[in-house]
């Protein structure tokens, strides 16, 4: 068993919190505390001089999840229990916590903290809660409606945010639509042009964090041409927002006169962009093939496995990653805990597969990808594996656990959620 | 003339009936050797079913529902004969669980492919139901939907 000393320093400087995702509270604490390890480290595989430990269990169907300056933990569950959708979770000084309170009478996945605002997503609407000077909520049962009318087509309906330093609340609107087919996920079936989902999905939508009742009016579309969006976040370093997209599915099962089983598996890509006003990443009309490095025309428009896209309305990923493995969640780490190589890098969740048969699933792992002056640089390398429990996963359901939210303590701790079983972890690093 | 036009037509007709009448009863194969139709359901499934409904059957969570331990799979066959034919988008809870997934309408396969699919479903992953016909299938897909 290992024993990780966090020195927590708290300091009353609020610009030291600005780039950790716990907010700002300026209250100044210093502690000391032993937090220790599990045994077996959680049942995570980790780099060398990390460590591990579940900090509550059967928290709900954890999905995204905030650690907040005083080290409690608000988790989004996408199913209520007792009705009550978001869960907090206190945490003792040895780094075990338990669920104290519970509210919100809706499910759903997005849930961050800003400025003194716990904000929640339905897969409908953007709610948040007004925050004390511990970061406990306040108005439980009556929280602000902040987004409301985003559309809900029961596929990719989950619903998150992220926020920057300038007063905007970013949400992503997952495409009701694998491919924007005539007829959705069936055999040969030929795009729509234009693609009609993009008017009010597939994309990710601009609004003002602290206005009221705001729907598709009151926004603009920050960026389109993205499929399915879980996993945002505002890179303070960049001052730009890094979003990753799931790549469509079902190449092979639509197209057999184009794939194979085996290019379907890997292609296409998951991506990730670095996204402004006005990008476009090119679904429906492109995916990505990360194995030659290029855009490729989708099948629905006239592609055939082949035809490379070059148009340069299509942005290109920053980085790509094999095809299926679902990033539920994307977080920099600012924090000082982990060496130096962690800094400003990186950490992905991936959710893990369905749709790589014939293959073995792949993903349910944190991902960590280096960046250098706010772009990837070089490999990208598995962190945290093992959630699975199985050395291989070939059917979703046998998968034990699957890593959803990521979330950076305020000593620099990394949390990660899991919404098969409700597991939350947290990982540390020894300071060796 | 007339009359010798009129009789060829008439026995292309006869003929073209004799030929639907051949053809359709091919259900005997599906009848009369279970075996033989899951082991082409098997082909079917890996083909148009596996990827949401994965190897095993157990389906992806909150996604797309698992084959087994499905109070429909084993129970109405013109309910799952009408699921593979036409899609499912209801959103209704399936044994108490959503998914989120849509399932795509399969009119494309015959209804031997539909027959063999269903009846290897029907009897694997620890289903235990009765074999499904190409004439059941048919009858389905002869009722127009509501
Ligand atoms: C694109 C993914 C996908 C594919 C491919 C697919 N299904 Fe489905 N299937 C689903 C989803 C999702 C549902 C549930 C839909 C809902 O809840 O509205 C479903 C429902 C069903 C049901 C009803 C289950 C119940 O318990 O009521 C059956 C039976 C079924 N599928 C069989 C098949 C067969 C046979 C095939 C291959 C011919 C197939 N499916 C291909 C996704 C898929």
């Amino acid at each position: 068993m290992k024993m990780y000393v966090t020195s927590v320093l708290l300091l009353a400087a609020t610009a030291s919190f600005a780039n950790c995702s716990g907010g700002d509270s300026t209250k100044a604490m210093k502690t000391n505390t032993a937090i220790i390890a599990d045994a077996d480290n959680a049942g995570l595989k980790l780099p060398s001089g990390f460590g591990a430990l579940k900090v509550a269990e059967n928290v709900g169907r954890a999905r995204h999840l905030t650690v907040t300056p005083q080290g409690n933990v608000y988790v989004k569950s996408s199913k209520l229990v007792d009705g009550k959708g978001i869960l907090e979770v206190k945490v003792n000084a040895s780094g075990k916590g338990e669920v104290v309170k519970s509210f919100g009478t809706f499910t759903g996945t997005g849930i961050t903290i800003k400025n003194g605002y716990l904000y929640a997503c339905s897969d409908e609407q953007v709610f948040r809660y007004k925050l004390d000077a511990n970061n406990g909520v306040i108005n439980a049962d009556a929280p602000e409606v902040v987004i409301t009318g985003l559309i809900n087509r029961r596929q990719h309906e989950n619903k998150t945010v992220a926020l920057d330093d300038a007063g905007n609340i970013y949400v992503n609107i997952g495409a009701f639509s694998n491919s924007c087919q005539e007829k959705d996920r069936s055999n040969g079936s030929k795009g729509m042009m234009p693609c009609p989902v993009l008017d009010s999905a597939g994309g990710i939508w601009k609004f003002k964090a602290d206005k009221l009742n705001q729907t598709y009016g009151d926004g603009v579309r920050y960026a389109t041409g993205l499929r399915n969006v879980v996993g945002l976040h505002w890179n303070t370093q960049t001052n730009s927002l890094f979003v990753m997209q799931h790549g469509r599915d079902q190449l092979y099962q639509n197209w057999p006169q184009f794939y194979d089983s085996l290019a379907s598996a890997e292609l296409p890509s998951e991506c990730m962009f670095e996204v402004k006003q006005g990008s476009n990443c090119g679904w429906p009309y492109t995916y990505y093939n990360h194995l030659l490095g290029k855009k490729m025309v989708a099948p629905e428009y006239g592609g055939d496995g082949k035809k490379v896209s070059e148009d340069p309305a299509f942005q290109n990923p920053a980085a790509a990653y094999p095809g299926h493995m679902a990033p539920n969640d994307i977080l920099f780490y600012t924090g000082n805990q982990f060496p130096e190589k962690y800094k400003n890098g990186a950490f992905i969740a991936f959710h893990g597969s369905w749709n790589r048969a014939p293959l073995p699933q792949k993903g349910y792992f944190v991902v960590f990808q280096p960046f250098k002056n706010g772009k990837p640089s070089g490999d990208w390398e598995i962190f945290a594996d093992g959630f699975s429990g199985k050395e291989v996963v070939t059917s979703t359901r046998s998968a034990e656990h699957r890593p959803c939210g990521l979330s950076q303590g305020p000593d620099g701790s990394l949390y990660v959620s899991d919404d098969s079983k409700g597991t939350i972890y947290r990982i540390l690093h020894s300071g060796k | 003339m007339k009359k010798v036009f009129l009789i060829t037509a008439l026995s292309v007709t006869a003929l073209l009936c004799v030929v639907a009448q051949v053809k359709k009863p091919q259900p005997k194969v599906a009848v009369n050797n279970p075996a033989a139709s899951i082991e082409r359901g098997k082909a079917v499934y890996q083909k148009e079913c596996l990827s949401c409904h994965q190897a095993d059957g157990g389906g992806v969570p909150h996604l797309n529902p698992p084959l087994y331990e499905s109070t429909n799979v084993v129970g109405d066959k013109k309910k799952i004969i009408a699921v593979v034919l036409r899609g499912m988008t209801d959103r209704v809870p399936i044994d108490g669980e959503y998914y989120s997934n849509n399932m795509a309408p399969h009119p494309e396969l015959t209804n031997v492919q539909i027959a063999d699919v269903l009846t290897f479903i029907r009897a694997s992953w620890g289903n235990k139901a009765s074999i499904v016909t190409p004439a059941e299938v048919q009858a389905v897909r002869g009722v127009k939907k509501k």
